[in-house]
């Protein structure tokens, strides 16, 4: 006796979370059985191996057929096909579109192509990711980028929009794209120890203060490319740095200010040249593509490490950071005050994020 | 020409990307109603085209109206090519047809293609201008109501209830036709779609007309069913109860406005033929009458069976009264020739309602059905179908013949099936055989005067057990006691029904579903050879189901058996059997004797004990089921009781397959012991076989029911979450071992794996129970068996469920001694007074019921009517959830049931009756037969919701898949599915949202403590 055909049609489709689980993660049937019984299902249930084989298909199946809808989310909120509460819907997007922080950080600031996909195999082998979860997760990274690229107005906006996603989970996905399309490097293994958390966060804080859409909320793209003026004017930083006087005055300043409240204070004074000069020489360079996309390599470089070898204490750093960039205001010859802080906020917010082990 | 239709086509969305090159679509759409066509302008370049077109008019006859379906066609413009199409949707604009339903049909309609399967969704406007039409000549049968529904609906009140109607029609299938050959598999489809669907309209429109023939206005418990015979055609047929119904004015008041007078009246004549009944060498069982005719449908016809067929159709005149009982025995005769008189002069008294207003149903004498094997020959002339009428007609006579040996005059619970195989086909028909209450058959000026007397009569809870025959000549062996509940009345010791629990039965426990599964080897013949072989399976087959049900029936420790459904289906080499019933404990019933193994050879040590050992097993297992199912009865001393029946001593044994030889069916010996354990005789390994698949039946993990019948015994409180479900299996049966034992084997794992399965999946939702459960077995090929299940899974609050259990065990336990304290105080001239003012009284359980009411405080008699009624108000008031907010899609419920737990039902909107085919030729692609039939289902189901939505419902009531034929070609790569589901779309309103406006509250509350009782105004 072979069963040839077993299916089962509830007029609301029936999801369950767990097998829902182990299709994302790419197992196959025989797989997700195995899976459940080790779970300790059969003997919760008092079922039988048959009826959960017979069961892991079934869902399989609807997973299968709901896949389709899943890549363009509003056509799962308006098919009448399935019919879905929409705490379910939600539920079934949110997860789809959920990725494996280690394989996040395998192709984060990775352009989105091909090439790319190829390499899929090479990092879900050293993930430990199925290839089947890896491939789903980059499609949905190109999906979602294919779609909000060119499109007008707030990118986690757009994102939410078309795919219906959590907030969260919007912000995160603007994150993904914002890297892919400016290809910052951060597979460096100087940026091993930086997490996918560590980078959205930057991605948010240049998003709101670097791109186009920070003076202009009326252009295409305008999230997704830094303002390209602003670049170009981050050269007159230089001056900080290229003018003798101003450099000492501006250490003195900050010396003054901290003496006594930093524990690390002999170490910062030691070295602030270096710093400051590594701070204005990164914004310096971003005009070139190159240079922007080694942007988190530069700061951990040029700021982070040096400080980590002296062993400054975060608050330290805090302090530092604040004081560094808010003396610049008292710097009479100096007049690009506003440029430098749309340029020094984003980047005190980034490197206090970037500071730790 | 008395009908405009309006069409609209507002805008498509999601529509299938036609032009590879430019990803897009120029979409237009064909309305087409009759011969007239009207087209959309084309929408270029887009997914979702707005149209907007003009209202399209069609002006038509009536008659058009009812029988052709609005076919909507929607197209890809092409400039150099042929357009190619892109989807259909059918609409069938009978709900506008009639003033209370909907008004007009709105929404997004899937669009579906028979290879593709639904491509997109197209947006719909739908209006009908009525005119007037006083020609009494007309063909059509606007504004008659059909319900699928086999109770009266929620909202409406029975005024009479005329009886049965069908009807059938018959075609040639266009697949088999000679163009099929050239067609593509596309165009097959839709004709074949297309005559189904113009088919089922006409059907309809005929039924209708034979209603408003009989003055009713509606169709209650309408079941259509298609026959595909192959080549030889195509049959629709339609059978129903025809009813005359009142629209209560508000939803919230159930409560029948008993004296308005009612507008359809019908004067019928009256007919003073008495009682036939009691026919001594009448069919041999209690529970079921068996025919099995076989005639190759040219002019020669075998009859099987019995004396049946000798029973004289015209009644005997001067018979039935005198033994009708000690007391009261006149009335009953009285009660018996007044029905009669309503019912004899139509031709079948039958109905295919399984519930019924309180007081409707008087007796039950148990089941009745028929069978006969046909050789369908091809339909030369589709305007007459006679052949298939004569064959119907005379299983109905014989069912009329059996419910009249069993000394009813009418048949509830009806319903009729075929298996067709080749050109073999078995028709089968069952149902009930019933004394009914005439109240509700015929003229409205007595209702008055009877009704409150009947109502307030009836004894609660037992009055439905009490034999209708003659127990000094019984038509079969079987075992009376006095009411358990009464002691009044006689009852059997065992009961089995088609229909549902009547809900003022008093049951002890929760019931169960249960199934006797059935395999039977059968050579392969050709035409007559094999109609014989068939013919002369049946018997066993029949006797076989029986035995397994009773069996089980007795492991359960229940004695009564409510929605029984036995299907016998053909295939190549071999024949299903698959009953399915509720099993419950009947209070009214004596209590079931165990079941006692005895080894007939004579034995050595080593077989004694393992007959022992069985033996242990099975007692276990009824304690088991007992202490599971909570039935723990009132004990009642023999005193009370009364002495027993003497009656010949008869060795309550089952006689097994002795009767090969013959083919008598009235040799089969069904009877059982009244307390006497129920003996099984272990002979040979068959038999051994046979105990041991009883045993392995296993119970429903804990938190789960399932019964196949409305609701289920002993649950009252229902919250609100429903899942409705179809679950398909087919197995493929190896070939090499094919014995019955092997194939019995298999069948019954693969029914017990399906409800194991189903167990698992809606695990989330205990506790809940399995309702309505239906198995549907068909043999598509040699070696595949097929089996069907729908059900609906619903949930309920476990806590209200024990205390209420509990309360009511104690209520009919008090109830118990008070009717017994009854008896003495009142004696019996009180009800002599009675009568002279009442012309017919009822019955003679006027007389009783009288008493026990009186007795009876009315809340203690509302406990079962609470009990009973699928919405007992306020239980859900608290629990049920908060309607689904800004969801896009509307949430349309589906069930099997005629209700919806938490929720009333405002308004009726229609008849759903839908016919798809499916075709593919990328089987593989698809994921296979399991992946195709999945989709398939899944698209059906939303074609069904999107129709119900368009008509402003959220509900689909008395759903039902009727047909679901599979057939797969894997080498070709290929498969094909029918499917044909029908229910009713309704509007409903969670009663937490139903605002009680404080002036009804008393109503409704007095309603429920009236029910029991029914103390009318």
């Amino acid at each position: 006796m072979t069963s040839e055909l077993d299916i089962f049609v509830g007029n609301t489709t029936l999801i369950d979370e767990e097998v829902y689980r182990l299709w994302l993660d790419g197992y196959s049937v025989s797989d997700a059985v195995a899976l459940r019984v080790r779970a300790g299902i059969l003997e919760q249930t008092g079922a039988t191996a048959a009826v959960l084989q017979s069961d892991t298909m079934d869902h399989y199946r609807t997973f299968h057929m709901l896949e389709r809808l899943l890549h363009a989310p509003p056509k799962l909120l308006h098919q009448l096909v399935f019919q879905i509460p929409p705490s379910r819907q939600a539920l079934l997007i949110e997860r789809y579109y959920a990725f494996d922080e280690a394989f996040v950080r395998e192709v984060l600031g990775k352009k989105l192509s091909k090439g790319t996909k190829k390499d899929l195999d090479d990092i879900s082998a050293k993930t430990g990711i199925t290839l089947k979860s890896c491939r789903r997760q980059f499609d949905n990274f190109k999906r979602v980028f294919k779609v909000v690229e060119e499109m007008r107005g707030s990118l986690a906006d757009n994102i939410q929009q078309h795919f219906l996603f959590s907030d969260r989970l919007a912000r995160d996905y603007a994150a993904i794209v914002f890297f892919a399309n400016n290809r910052f490097e951060t597979a460096k293994k100087k940026l091993q120890y930086l997490s996918f958390g560590d980078f959205a966060f930057c991605a948010e804080l240049m998003i709101q203060n670097w791109t186009l859409g920070a003076v202009d909320s009326q252009v295409d793209d305008m999230d997704m490319d830094l303002d390209k003026e602003f670049l170009q004017d981050l050269k007159e930083l230089k001056v900080l740095v290229a003018d003798k006087d101003l450099l000492d005055l501006h250490k003195s300043l900050v010396c003054t200010a901290l003496r006594g409240k930093l524990g690390v204070f002999s170490e910062m004074e030691a070295n602030f040249k270096n710093l400051s000069r590594g701070l204005v020489n990164v914004a310096a360079k971003l005009t070139h593509n190159k240079d922007v996309r080694d942007l988190f390599v530069d700061l951990v470089e040029k700021f982070v490490e040096p400080c980590r070898s002296d062993h400054w204490p975060l608050g330290d750093v805090r302090l530092f950071l604040n004081q560094y960039s808010v003396t610049v205001h008292s710097l009479d010859g100096f007049r690009h005050q506003a440029l430098w802080d749309r340029y020094m906020d984003t980047l005190r917010g980034c490197l206090l994020r970037l500071y730790h082990d | 020409m008395p009908g405009k239709l309006k069409v609209k086509i507002v805008a498509g969305r999601h529509l299938p990307v036609m032009d590879r090159a430019s990803d897009l679509t120029d979409a237009f759409v064909e309305v087409k109603f009759g011969n007239t066509t009207f087209k959309t302008d084309v929408y270029l370049k887009s997914l979702n085209p707005q149209w907007n077109s003009e209202w399209f008019k069609f002006e038509v006859d009536d008659e058009d109206l009812q029988d052709e379906p609005l076919q909507i066609t929607v197209l890809d413009h092409d400039t150099y090519s042929a357009n190619d199409a892109i989807g259909k949707v059918y609409i069938d604009i009978d709900p506008l047809l009639y003033s209370e339903a909907a008004t007009v049909i709105s929404g997004w309609f899937p669009i579906y293609d028979t290879i593709h399967g639904i491509r997109g969704e197209i947006n719909v406007v739908v209006k009908v201008d009525l005119f007037n039409d006083l020609n009494r000549f007309r063909q059509s049968s606007c504004g008659v109501k059909f319900f699928c529904t086999t109770s009266i609906p929620k909202c409406y009140r029975a005024v009479i209830i005329h009886g049965f109607v069908e009807e059938l029609v018959v075609n040639e299938d266009p697949e088999y036709q000679w163009i099929d050959r050239i067609r593509t598999p596309r165009a097959s489809n839709e004709a074949r779609q297309r005559l189904i669907s113009l088919m089922s309209g006409e059907l309809q429109r005929k039924i209708g007309l034979k209603v408003l023939e009989m003055r009713g206005n509606a169709v209650v418990g309408y079941l259509q069913c298609f026959d595909l015979e192959g080549e030889s055609g195509l049959v629709v047929r339609a059978i129903g109860t025809a009813c005359t119904l009142d629209k209560l004015s508000s939803p919230a008041a159930f409560l029948p406005a008993c004296n308005s007078p009612s507008k359809e009246m019908k004067e019928l004549p009256f007919n003073e033929d008495p009682n036939p009944n009691t026919h001594s060498s009448g069919p041999s069982t209690p529970l079921k009458n068996q025919t099995y005719s076989f005639s190759p449908s040219k002019s020669y016809s075998r009859q099987s069976s019995s004396s049946d067929t000798d029973l004289s159709l015209t009644p005997k005149t001067g018979m039935g009264s005198g033994s009708a009982g000690k007391e009261g025995g006149p009335f009953k005769a009285l009660l018996r020739q007044q029905t009669q008189s309503a019912l004899e002069q139509r031709e079948f008294p039958f109905f295919t309602l399984t519930a019924f207003p309180p007081g409707f149903l008087v007796h039950v004498g148990g089941v009745v059905s028929a069978r006969s094997v046909k050789l369908l020959d091809r339909i030369h002339n589709p305007d007459e179908p006679e052949t298939r009428d004569a064959w119907w007609a005379e299983i109905r006579q014989e069912i009329k013949s059996h419910a009249k040996a069993l000394g009813c005059h009418a048949v509830v619970g009806y319903s009729e099936s075929t298996s067709i195989c080749e050109e073999v086909c078995i028709l089968s028909a069952s149902g009930t055989a019933a004394v009914l209450n005439p109240r509700f058959l015929q003229d409205g000026t007595v209702e008055g005067c009877l009704e409150q007397r009947i109502e307030e009569n009836l004894p609660a809870g037992c009055g439905f057990c009490h034999i209708p025959y003659d127990e000094l000549n019984m038509p079969f062996p079987a075992h009376l006691t006095y009411c358990y509940n009464c002691r009044k009345q006689k009852v059997p010791d065992v009961l089995f029904t088609t229909i549902d629990l009547p809900t003022d039965a008093t049951v002890v426990g929760k019931g169960c579903l249960i199934q006797a599964r059935l395999c039977r080897l059968k050579k392969k013949a050709q035409a007559e050879a094999n109609a014989t072989a068939i013919s002369n399976l049946l018997p066993f087959m029949e006797y076989e189901v029986h035995t397994q049900l009773m069996n089980k029936l007795k492991l359960k420790g229940m004695n009564a058996l409510f929605g029984l459904r036995i299907q016998i289906t053909v295939g190549e080499n071999m024949l299903m059997g698959l009953a399915s019933a509720t099993a419950v404990y009947l209070a009214a019933l004596p209590m079931p004797g165990g079941i006692q193994i005895a080894g007939k050879t004579p034995s050595d040590g080593s077989y004694e004990q393992h007959i022992s050992h069985m033996q242990k097993k099975i007692s276990d297992t009824i304690a088991k089921n007992k202490e599971l199912y909570e039935i723990n009865p009132p004990e009642i001393s023999e005193e009370i009781i009364g002495s027993p029946i003497p009656e010949p001593k008869q060795r309550s044994r089952l006689l097994r397959s002795q009767s090969e030889s013959s083919d008598e069916v009235t040799e089969l010996d069904l009877s059982h012991g009244k307390k006497d354990a129920f003996v099984l005789e272990i002979d040979d390994t068959d038999a051994m076989e046979d105990v041991h698949s009883l045993l392995t039946d296993v119970p429903p993990p804990s938190g789960f029911y399932s019964c196949n019948t409305e609701i289920m015994p002993g649950i009252n409180n229902w919250t609100s979450e429903i899942q409705m479900f179809t679950s398909v299996r087919v197995i493929r049966l190896s070939s090499l071992n094919l014995t019955n034992q092997a194939l019995n084997k298999n069948f019954n794992d693969l029914c017990e794996n399906l409800l194991k399965s189903l167990y698992f999946k809606l695990r989330s939702m205990i506790p809940c129970c399995l309702c309505h459960v239906n198995f549907t077995v068909s043999l598509p090929e040699d070696e595949l068996i097929q089996v069907t299940v729908t059900a609906v899974a619903i949930t309920f609050d476990k806590n209200q469920a024990l205390q209420t259990t509990k309360t009511h065990i104690e209520k009919s336990l008090q109830r118990a001694s008070t009717d017994n304290e009854e008896l003495l105080q009142f004696p019996l001239e009180l009800c002599s007074d009675s009568l002279p003012s009442h012309p017919f009284p009822p019955a003679k359980e006027h007389l009783e019921s009288a008493r026990s009411n009186s007795g009876i405080p009315a809340a203690q008699r509302a406990v079962t009517v609470e009990k009973a009624s699928p919405m007992g108000e306020g239980n859900f008031r608290n629990r049920s959830a908060p309607p689904c907010a800004n969801s896009t899609v509307g949430v349309v419920k589906m069930t099997p049931l005629s209700f919806i737990p938490g929720a009333k039902i405002t308004k009726y909107l229609g008849i759903i009756n839908m016919f798809f085919i499916r075709e593919t030729t990328s089987l593989r692609e698809e994921g296979g037969v399991s992946g195709f039939l999945h989709a398939f289902i899944a698209e059906v189901f939303a074609m069904v919701r999107a129709h119900v939505a368009a008509l402003g419902g959220n509900a689909v009531v008395s759903y039902i898949m009727k047909q679901c034929v599979f057939m797969e070609n894997p080498n070709k790569n290929q498969a094909q599915c029918l499917i044909n589901v029908s229910g009713d779309a309704v509007i409903f309103v969670r009663e937490s949202e139903l605002e009680v406006i404080s002036t009804q509250q008393p109503t409704a509350n007095c309603q429920q403590s009236c029910a029991g009782g029914e103390v009318t105004t």
